[in-house]
C-alpha cells in the first residue's frame, strides 16, 4: 500500500504545477487546463482521503467535481471560441477590457 | 342739566336722523348723482340737510315741551372696554338742539344758494363734472358737524370734530390743481393742508386734554365728569382747560393757530360761509360752552380763555383793515368775531358768546354768500368782456392796468398769453357796484351794519351783551373788544365804500351783472335773520329767551339788561369808524391803480396790516423753517448717516457680515462642513485611484491575487 503521503505530495505537486501554469502563461487554453490540473490534483487528493478512510462520500464528491469540471470546460472553451472570433488571439493579456 | 327718562321724551326718537338724513344724501349723490341733472343733485343735497334742519326743529320743540330738560337717546355701544364704557348716544338739550338749528338752518339756506354758485363756478373752471362732488362734501360735513353738536360724550365730540376737519380740508382743496385765480398751482391744496395741520396741532390739545380727563375722571360722559368736577383737584382741571382751549384756538381760529383760516379762503364761497364762518369755526366755542362747569370752576383758565379771544378780535380786526381781497376781509373779520365770542364764553358769559354765534352765523354768511355773489358777479362781468373783447381787439389796450400794487399773495402774477389774469375777488378791481348788484348791494349793507353794530341789527344785541359781560368782568377784555369793534365798523365800511361806491375800477365790475335768484333768495332769508336775530335775546325783562332757553343746559347766567353807556360807547365808535371810512374811502372814491389812501398816513403800520403783521412770515421764520431744517437733520444725519449708514450698515450689517463670513462661512463651514464632506470625497477619489491600479485587466495578475488570498486565509487557518 503507498502511503498518503506520496498521494498529498503528488496532488500538491500537480496544484502548483497548475497554479504555475495559470499565473504564467498566456494562452488561454494552457490556462484552462491548469486549471484541470490543478481541480485533478485536487480530486486526487479527496480521492486519496477517500480511501484512507474508507469512506466513499469523497469519491462522490470527485464526481461531482469531475461532472461540474467537464461543463465549466463546455463554457469555457465556448467562451474562448467567441473570444477567439472577435479578437483573433487567446491572449489572456489581450483581454484587458476591464483594466481599471 | 338732568337726564330724564320719565318725560315725555317727543319726538326724540328722530335724533340719529340729524347724522343719517344728510349721509343718506350724499349716498344718493354718490350711487344716482351721475344720472342726475345739477338740479337734481343740488336738491337731494338741500333735501338732505333740509331734513336735518326739520329733524332739529322737532327736537327743539321736544326739549322745549320738556321744559328744557335734557334728553339722550342711545343708538348704538361704541367702546366698551376696560373702565371706559361709551355709547354712540345722541344728547338732546336746549344748547345741542340751538347749535342744531343753527348748523342745518344756514347750511340748508347755503346748500340752496350753492346750487346757484357752483352752477358758475363749475363753468368758470371748466370742470362741470366736480359739481356733484361738491354736494357730497357738503353734506358729509352736515352730518359730521351733526355728530359734534349732538355727542354725548367728549369722545363723540371727537369723532364729529375730527370729522368737520376732514370736510374743511376737502372743501377748501374743493379746486386743489389750482389756486384762486384758476392757474394751475398747488395753492389751494397748500392751503387746505395748511387748515389740515394746524387743525392738528389744536387736536393734540383736545386729544391731551381727553386723557387727563379720563385719567382724572374715569369718564368722557359729560354728565359724568360735570358731576365729579369738585373732587378733583384744582391743577388738574386748570391742565384740562388750557388743552382743551388749544384745541378751541386751532378749530376756532385763536391766536396761534388762526393762520389757516385766511388761507381757507381758497376754497369756493359757500363753503367759506358754511364752514369757515357760520358753523365748524363755532365748534371751539360751542365746545367752551358745553365744558361750561369745567371752565366756571377754574377762574384762571377762564381769564387766559378770555385774553386769548379779547387779543384775537383785536389783532384779526387790524389785520383786516389792510387786506384787498373781499373774502379775505370777511376771513380776519371771521377771526376777529371768533374772538368775541370765545372771549364771552371765557368770562362765563355763554348766553352772550352762544347769542353772537348765532348772529354771527346769520350774517357772516349773508356777507360772505353776498361775497360769492359779487364775485360770480364780476367773474360774468369779465366774462362778458372777454367776449366783446374778441370782436374789439383794439380797444382791450385800454384797460390793461392793474399791474402793481398787488396783494402780497398775489405777487407771482403772470400773465397768460397776451391776457392778464383777473382777479374777481380784489377790491381794488370792483367798485360802484352798488349800480350793477342792487339786490346784492343791500344784502351786503344789512349784513354789514349788522356786523359793524348798529343798532337794530342783530350784531348789535349779541355784541352789545358781549361787550356789557366784559365790562362787568374784565376791564381789559372790555377795552380790547370795543377797538376791535371799532376796528370791524372801519374794515367793513372800507369794504363797502371800496366795493359798491365810486366809480368802477375794472371793465369787469363795469359789466357785473346781477344773480339770480337761486342766489339772492336764501341771502334774504339770511338777510331777515340778521335784522330781526336779535329779538332772541334782547336785553330787556322778559325778552331773554336764548337766556332762558340755554339755562337749562349752562346753568343759570344773569340777565343783562340794556347799559346804554355800554351800547353807546359801542355804536358810537362803529358810526364814528364808519364816518372815518366815508372820509378815507367814501368821499374820494379810489382811483384804479391808486394806492390805498391809508397807506401813507399810516406807513409802517399799514405795511403792516397788510401783510397781516408778518405772522405767516414769522412762522415760517421761527417754526417751519427750524422744523424742516431739524427734519432735514433726522432725516439726513440721523435717519441716513447715524441709523443707515453707521448703526444699520456699520455695525448690524457689518457685524452680521463678519459673523457670518469669518465665523460661520470660513470656520463652521468651509473648514468645518465643507472640509468634511470635501475630505470625504477626496479620500474615495485617492482610496480609488490606488485601488484601480489592482483592476489592471490582466487575468493573471487577479488570479495571483486570489492566489494570494488563498495562502493567506489558509496560512491563518494552519497557523493560528
Amino acid at each position: 500500500m503507498i502511503p498518503i503521503n506520496y498521494y498529498i505530495i503528488l496532488s500538491a505537486i500537480l496544484f502548483t504545477i497548475g497554479v504555475t501554469g495559470v499565473l504564467v502563461r498566456r494562452n488561454a487554453l494552457i490556462i484552462f487546463m491548469s486549471i484541470e490540473l490543478m481541480l485533478n490534483a485536487a480530486n486526487l487528493a479527496i480521492v486519496a482521503f477517500s480511501s484512507v478512510l474508507q469512506s466513499f462520500s469523497g469519491q462522490i464528491f470527485v464526481f461531482f467535481v469531475i461532472a461540474v469540471a467537464a461543463a465549466e470546460v463546455a463554457v469555457g472553451l465556448a467562451l474562448i471560441v467567441e473570444i477567439f472570433k472577435s479578437k483573433r488571439s487567446i491572449d489572456v493579456d489581450q483581454m484587458s477590457g476591464l483594466k481599471g | 342739566m338732568h337726564l330724564s327718562e320719565s318725560v315725555n321724551t317727543g319726538f326724540l326718537f328722530l335724533a340719529p336722523w340729524l347724522v343719517f338724513a344728510p349721509v343718506v344724501g350724499l349716498l344718493f349723490n354718490i350711487i344716482f348723482g351721475g344720472r342726475l341733472s345739477e338740479k337734481g343733485i343740488g336738491i337731494a343735497a338741500s333735501l338732505a340737510s333740509g331734513a336735518a334742519f326739520i329733524v332739529s326743529v322737532l327736537l327743539a320743540y321736544s326739549v322745549s315741551a320738556a321744559h328744557g330738560e335734557a334728553m339722550r337717546w342711545r343708538l348704538a355701544e361704541w367702546i366698551h372696554v376696560g373702565t371706559l364704557n361709551l355709547d354712540w348716544t345722541f344728547r338732546v338739550d336746549s344748547l345741542s338742539t340751538t347749535m342744531m338749528l343753527v348748523v342745518s338752518g344756514v347750511g340748508t339756506l347755503i346748500h340752496i344758494y350753492a346750487i346757484g354758485y357752483m352752477h358758475e363756478d363749475v363753468r368758470f373752471k371748466n370742470d362741470v363734472g366736480r359739481f356733484r362732488r361738491f354736494f357730497v362734501f357738503l353734506n358729509l360735513f352736515i352730518a359730521a358737524m351733526m355728530i359734534l353738536v349732538s355727542a354725548d360724550n367728549y369722545l363723540m365730540l371727537f369723532v364729529g370734530w375730527e370729522g368737520v376737519g376732514l370736510c374743511s380740508f376737502l372743501l377748501i382743496g374743493f379746486w386743489y390743481e389750482m389756486d384762486t385765480l384758476a392757474r394751475p398751482s398747488w395753492a389751494n391744496s397748500d392751503a387746505a393742508k395748511k387748515a389740515f395741520v394746524a387743525n392738528r396741532v389744536g387736536d393734540f390739545g383736545f386729544l391731551i386734554a381727553g386723557f387727563i380727563m379720563f385719567f382724572a375722571f374715569g369718564s368722557f360722559q359729560f354728565d359724568a365728569v360735570f358731576a365729579k368736577v369738585h373732587e378733583v383737584s384744582h391743577g388738574v382741571i386748570i391742565a384740562i382747560t388750557l388743552f382743551m382751549l388749544v384745541g378751541v384756538a386751532g378749530k376756532s381760529a385763536q391766536i396761534p393757530l388762526y393762520v389757516w383760516l385766511p388761507d381757507a379762503m381758497a376754497g369756493p364761497t359757500p363753503v367759506s360761509a358754511l364752514i369757515h364762518a357760520a358753523t365748524m369755526v363755532t365748534a371751539g366755542v360751542y365746545l367752551i360752552t358745553r365744558s361750561a362747569p369745567l371752565y366756571s370752576s377754574v377762574h384762571d383758565a377762564q381769564n387766559i380763555v378770555a385774553m386769548v379771544g379779547a387779543i384775537t378780535a383785536l389783532f384779526a380786526a387790524t389785520i383786516a383793515v389792510g387786506q384787498y381781497d373781499i373774502k379775505k376781509v370777511l376771513a380776519y373779520s371771521t377771526i376777529s368775531q371768533l374772538g368775541f365770542m370765545v372771549a364771552a364764553v371765557g368770562m362765563g358769559a355763554y348766553v352772550a358768546g352762544m347769542f353772537h354765534l348765532v348772529t354771527h352765523a346769520f350774517f357772516k354768511a349773508l356777507l360772505f354768500l353776498s361775497a360769492g355773489s359779487v364775485i360770480l358777479g364780476l367773474e360774468r362781468g369779465h366774462h362778458h368782456v372777454e367776449h366783446a373783447h374778441a370782436h374789439h381787439e383794439a380797444k382791450s389796450k385800454k384797460f390793461g392796468k392793474k399791474k402793481e400794487e398787488r396783494h402780497a399773495s398775489h405777487d407771482s402774477h403772470t400773465s397768460i398769453g397776451h391776457e392778464e389774469v383777473f382777479d374777481p375777488g380784489d377790491m381794488r378791481n370792483m367798485g360802484g357796484l352798488r349800480k350793477t348788484m342792487p339786490v346784492t348791494f343791500w344784502l351786503y349793507m344789512i349784513g354789514t351794519l349788522a356786523l359793524a353794530g348798529i343798532f337794530p341789527f342783530a350784531g348789535f344785541w349779541s355784541k352789545d351783551e358781549i361787550l356789557l359781560d366784559a365790562s362787568l368782568h374784565n376791564q381789559t377784555v372790555y377795552w380790547l373788544l370795543t377797538i376791535a369793534a371799532f376796528f370791524t365798523a372801519f374794515y367793513m365800511g372800507r369794504q363797502i365804500w371800496m366795493v359798491f361806491f365810486g366809480e368802477s375800477r375794472h371793465e369787469a365790475a363795469a359789466h357785473a351783472e346781477e344773480s339770480p335768484k337761486i342766489i339772492t333768495v336764501p341771502l334774504i332769508v339770511l338777510a331777515v335773520l340778521s335784522v330781526i336775530g336779535g329779538a332772541l335775546n334782547l336785553p330787556f325783562e322778559g325778552f331773554h329767551n336764548l337766556g332762558h332757553w340755554l339755562e337749562h343746559t349752562v346753568g343759570e347766567v344773569e340777565a343783562l339788561g340794556l347799559d346804554l353807556g355800554v351800547a353807546g360807547i359801542s355804536t358810537g365808535l362803529a358810526l364814528l369808524a364808519i364816518l372815518f371810512s366815508w372820509l378815507i374811502y367814501g368821499r374820494n372814491p379810489l382811483k384804479a391803480n391808486q394806492p390805498d389812501p391809508l397807506k401813507r398816513p399810516l406807513g409802517f403800520l399799514f405795511t403792516g396790516m397788510e401783510n397781516k403783521w408778518f405772522v405767516d412770515e414769522i412762522y415760517q421764520a421761527i417754526i417751519i423753517t427750524p422744523f424742516a431744517k431739524l427734519s432735514q437733520f433726522l432725516a439726513d444725519v440721523i435717519d441716513w448717516r447715524f441709523l443707515h449708514d453707521w448703526f444699520h450698515e456699520t455695525v448690524i450689517a457689518g457685524t452680521y457680515n463678519w459673523v457670518s463670513n469669518i465665523g460661520l462661512n470660513e470656520y463652521a463651514d468651509q473648514k468645518g462642513i465643507d472640509a468634511l464632506a470635501n475630505g470625504l470625497g477626496v479620500w474615495t477619489q485617492s482610496l480609488s485611484a490606488t485601488m484601480r491600479k489592482v483592476q489592471n485587466g490582466f487575468v493573471r495578475s487577479y488570479a495571483l491575487s486570489v492566489l494570494l488570498g488563498v495562502v493567506l486565509i489558509v496560512g491563518y487557518l494552519i497557523l493560528k
